[in-house]
This record gives structure tokens, C-alpha cells and sequence, in this order.
């Protein structure tokens, strides 16, 4: 089980609970403002975009190739940013908090 | 009396329309009505996700929490009769009438099932059907239980297009037996170049799968618990279950008796507006000019979907034009992911880059003007196409052709 922080830019901090799937389903199932997953999760869309938290970075872990590519598509690219699709929901990111990047 | 938006059909382009409304500060009424019962849902999972999971289940598009917050009043298993645009009125197969301000038609498509003799009575012992098409979860359902069920597993697609592929690269990784009959000469002809076509057959051949091409299904027949798929030339393919995917049906019989402008898909202007003022049209069931490519272009994908809404959206609540979009598609079958940016058609020079056997792109001029670029495993050709193709600038072909040149920014030069 893991609790964790949205930050979006139109509904302030948004706090969402889950226990598998991945960072975007969870997002998408609560509403989360700037999480679209027009894609439906498959990374191919880059309309997931978040930032992770510098002290939180190494434990969520880089980007793979397909991933960081398809983040180019976003002007917004920071090298905290990942595609919450590509980030599976556990203990692990339990506490973290994500900045919504649009 | 609170204004009234109305939408017909809840699927990507409807939902997403609705979201965005209200989104842009719309305070009125948002009603969201879709003959579908479920609640709205992605669709390309359906021949992927789908039908691999251990159990049938759909990819909601959004919570149903999600609809209760933003105010947006879900109307689902009802079926829009008419529309009375003079009175500003839709009719429900119920009965019921719904006034709109604003209507949005994003009723899509329905999947064309051909006329072929004896597919009507592709039905099992129980009499259920054993023909299917792939476009609800309705359908996906059934066709997982069929093949649950199936003694051999033995599976026919009609038609080499995205879905039947997709789908076959499903069946293959549950196990099946799959042969695709495809009418032309080549797997998806029409939207695609020879490379494309050709290095797909030579994947789905080397899984197992049977392509059949230049083949005329002209009959199904039925025997001792099989259906037997007869083509022109004579061949025969025996069938538990039989997937049909050979082309949609444009779900504009609403617009048309409404008197709406429609050729081949609803024809709408730049705000995907209509020949109504207070009647808009978004989605797989529309005609639109493309600036980018000169001409008017009807487009299935959940791009044109999305990017459709969000323009009809803007220009409803604000009176505003969104920036234009370049279509994108993606299709991925088994370990491989397909991207597509622009439109190929039209183009008169072709460029392929190797990364390696399984990492390419193929990239489509027009003259010095790059229309589409299809990757495969290629994320980065296909962002980089993205880009040229976005801001209008040329790309540096010998230095493409040059696979010691990495793809980078360095590719693309202004004009």
C-alpha cells in the first residue's frame, strides 16, 4: 500500500492511495488534474508527465531509453522528470510527493 | 435556467470534451450520452490488454468519482434517436427529450461487417455467435470467452489492418492457432509503404502466424463444429471463432438527418464546428481541412480524438482557437512498438534507417518536406520526426541516410 502526493497546477495537493498498477492508473482513477494517459499507459504518449523529488530520485529510479526519448516531446523536461506510467505503485513510493509538470 | 452541453457518444473524444469544458470554466450542464452501458473506456487496450489479462477487464478512461467532482452528468445504455436542430433538441430511444445550448456529435465508428454468405450463422452449439468485431469491451469480452472455450484455438481474422494484427499478436501469446486472409496483395496496402508491410508479414510469419494475401472471403461454411472460411481461389480455413476486421462503418446517420454538411465523415471547420453553429462534431466520425497537409482528412486515433475535444472545448467556453495538431498512431505487437507521426500519402522519396534489424524508422518526403516518419523500437527517430514535422523545418537527409550520425537535434536544419 502506498500513499502519495500530486502536486498539479489547478488543484493544489491532491493525496492518493493504491496498492498495484502503475503511478498514471492510479492517477487517472482519482482525477488527477495533468495526468491524461491519452495513451492509456503504454508510453507513447508522454501526457504523464511528473517531476520526482530530488531526494527521492534514486530510489524511483532513471528513466529507460523509450521513456527519456518520448520526454522530449515535453518542453518541460527536467532530469527529474518520468512518465508516470512507467512507475509501478508500491511500499517503495510510499510518502513520495510528484510535481505534475502541465 | 442553467445552459446545456450536450455529447453524444462517451468515448475517447466525448469524455475528454467533457473534462475539458469544464475544465475551461464552463458552468453549465455537461450530459454525457453513450449507448455503450460501460463506463467509458480506453479502447486500444481492448485487442491488447484485454485479451491477455487472466480476466476480462476495461481501462476506464477516467474514475467514475471523476465525472461526480467535475459535475458531468453520465448517461449510459441510452440510445440518441434524433436531433432537432431548429429546436435545439435531441430525442432518446426512451422517449425522453434532452434542449442543448451546444451539442457535440462524437459518435465514431461501428465496425463493417460484410455481406459474406453464412457469417450470420457462425453460432456454436448454444447459438451463440462465434463472428466477432473488435471495437467495445463488450466484444472483447466475447471474444476472450470464445477462445477460453474453443477446442483448438483455431482462429480466422478477416482482414490484415492494425486490429487484426494487433489481435493476432495476441492470440499467438495465449496460444492460438491464427491465420489472417487479407483482400489485397499486401497487410495494411492502404497506410502503409512496402517496408512497413513487409517487415510486419516477416514478424507475424515468424511467430506462427498464417498471412494469407490476395484472398477473397466469399463464403463461411459450417461442419461438425467448425466454420470453415472459403476464399475466391478456392482455399479453405477451418475456425473455432472468426474475428472480422476489414473497415468501420462512419456513425453519421444522426448528423445527416439533422441536415448537417456530411462527405465521407461530418465535415467541420478548424473549431470543429459544423454547418450548425451550435452543433460540433469531434473524433473518428469527422472530415476536417488539414493545414499542415493541405487537404481535408478524416482520422481514426485517439490523438485526433483528444486534440479534437480539447479545440471544440476551448472554442465553447472561451471563444478561442487551439494551436493545430500533427496526427500520431501507435501500434504494438508483440515486443514491438510502432510509432507513427504525420501522414504518409502523397510522399515521392523514402528513407529507411537501421539501427539495427529491430530498431528502424521510415521516413517519408514530399520533395525537401518530411510527411511522416513510422518507428519501430525507435523512440527517438519518432520524436525527432515529431518535431521537424511540428515546426516546419527540413531534415538533413545524407546526414539521416548516416547511421554513424546519432538522430539528434543536429538532423534538422531551418529554412
Amino acid at each position: 500500500m502506498a500513499k502519495v502526493i500530486f502536486m498539479t497546477k489547478t488543484n493544489g495537493a491532491v493525496e492518493v492511495e493504491g496498492s498495484n498498477g502503475s503511478l498514471m492508473e492510479l492517477a487517472a482513477a482519482n482525477g488527477v488534474a495533468g495526468i491524461d494517459g491519452d495513451c492509456g499507459g503504454v508510453c507513447s504518449c508522454a501526457t504523464c508527465h511528473i517531476y520526482v523529488a530530488p531526494e527521492d530520485f534514486e530510489k524511483v529510479g532513471a528513466a529507460e531509453e523509450i521513456e527519456s526519448d518520448m520526454l522530449e516531446l515535453d518542453d518541460n523536461v527536467t532530469e527529474y522528470s518520468r512518465l508516470c506510467c512507467q512507475i509501478e505503485v508500491s511500499d517503495d513510493i510510499d510518502g513520495m510527493t510528484f510535481v505534475v509538470a502541465n | 435556467m442553467d445552459s446545456n452541453a450536450v455529447v453524444i457518444g462517451a468515448s475517447h473524444a466525448g469524455v475528454n470534451f467533457a473534462f475539458n469544458l469544464r475544465q475551461q470554466g464552463w458552468l453549465g450542464r455537461i450530459t454525457l450520452i453513450d449507448s455503450d452501458p460501460e463506463l467509458p473506456y480506453h479502447r486500444p487496450p481492448l485487442s491488447k490488454k484485454t485479451l491477455q489479462a487472466s480476466e476480462a477487464v476495461s481501462t476506464p478512461l477516467k474514475a467514475e468519482k471523476a465525472y461526480t467532482d467535475n459535475n458531468l452528468e453520465l448517461c449510459l445504455g441510452q440510445t440518441v434517436t434524433a436531433i432537432d436542430g431548429e429546436e435545439k433538441v435531441i430525442t432518446l430511444a426512451c422517449g425522453r427529450f434532452i434542449s442543448f445550448d451546444k451539442l457535440v456529435i462524437a459518435t465514431g465508428c461501428s465496425a463493417f461487417i460484410p455481406p459474406i454468405t453464412g457469417l450470420d450463422e457462425t453460432v456454436d452449439d448454444a447459438g451463440n455467435n462465434q463472428y466477432f468485431a473488435m471495437r467495445t469491451f463488450a466484444d472483447a469480452k466475447a471474444i476472450k470467452n470464445a477462445l477460453n472455450s474453443s477446442r483448438d484455438k483455431q482462429v480466422v481474422i478477416i482482414g490484415g489492418g492494425y486490429i487484426g494484427l494487433e489481435s493476432a499478436s495476441s492470440f499467438v501469446s495465449l496460444g492460438a492457432n491464427v491465420t489472417v486472409i487479407e483482400k489485397q496483395d499486401k497487410i495494411l496496402s492502404r497506410v502503409t509503404s512496402a517496408v512497413m508491410s513487409d517487415f510486419l508479414t516477416e514478424l507475424h510469419k515468424t511467430k506462427g502466424v498464417s498471412l494469407q494475401t490476395s484472398k477473397d472471403v466469399v463464403e463461411i461454411k459450417h461442419q461438425s463444429n467448425k466454420h470453415i472460411v472459403v476464399c475466391g481461389d478456392g482455399t479453405q480455413y477451418p475456425a473455432d471463432f472468426i474475428l472480422v476486421g476489414v473497415g468501420v462503418k462512419l456513425n453519421t446517420q444522426l448528423a445527416s438527418s439533422a441536415g448537417l454538411e456530411v462527405e465521407q465523415g461530418i465535415k467541420v471547420n478548424d473549431v470543429c464546428q459544423t454547418s450548425h453553429p451550435d452543433i460540433f462534431a469531434i473524433g473518428d466520425c469527422t472530415r476536417h481541412f488539414s493545414t499542415l497537409y493541405n487537404r481535408w482528412i478524416r482520422l481514426e486515433s485517439v490523438q485526433n480524438a483528444v486534440d479534437q475535444a480539447k479545440s471544440a472545448a476551448l472554442f465553447i467556453a472561451k471563444n478561442q482557437q487551439g494551436p493545430s495538431a500533427v496526427p500520431w498512431f501507435w501500434s504494438d505487437q508483440y515486443q514491438y512498438k510502432l510509432q507513427i507521426v504525420g501522414l504518409s500519402q502523397g510522399y515521392n522519396e523514402l528513407i529507411v534507417r537501421e539501427e539495427t534489424q529491430e530498431q528502424f524508422s521510415v521516413w517519408y518526403f514530399h520533395d525537401d518536406t518530411l510527411l511522416c516518419v513510422e518507428a519501430v523500437n525507435s523512440s527517438k527517430a519518432y520524436v525527432l520526426g515529431t518535431q521537424a514535422i511540428k515546426q516546419r523545418v527540413s531534415v538533413n537527409k545524407s546526414l539521416l541516410k548516416d547511421t554513424a550520425t546519432a538522430l539528434s537535434k543536429t538532423l534538422l536544419q531551418s529554412t
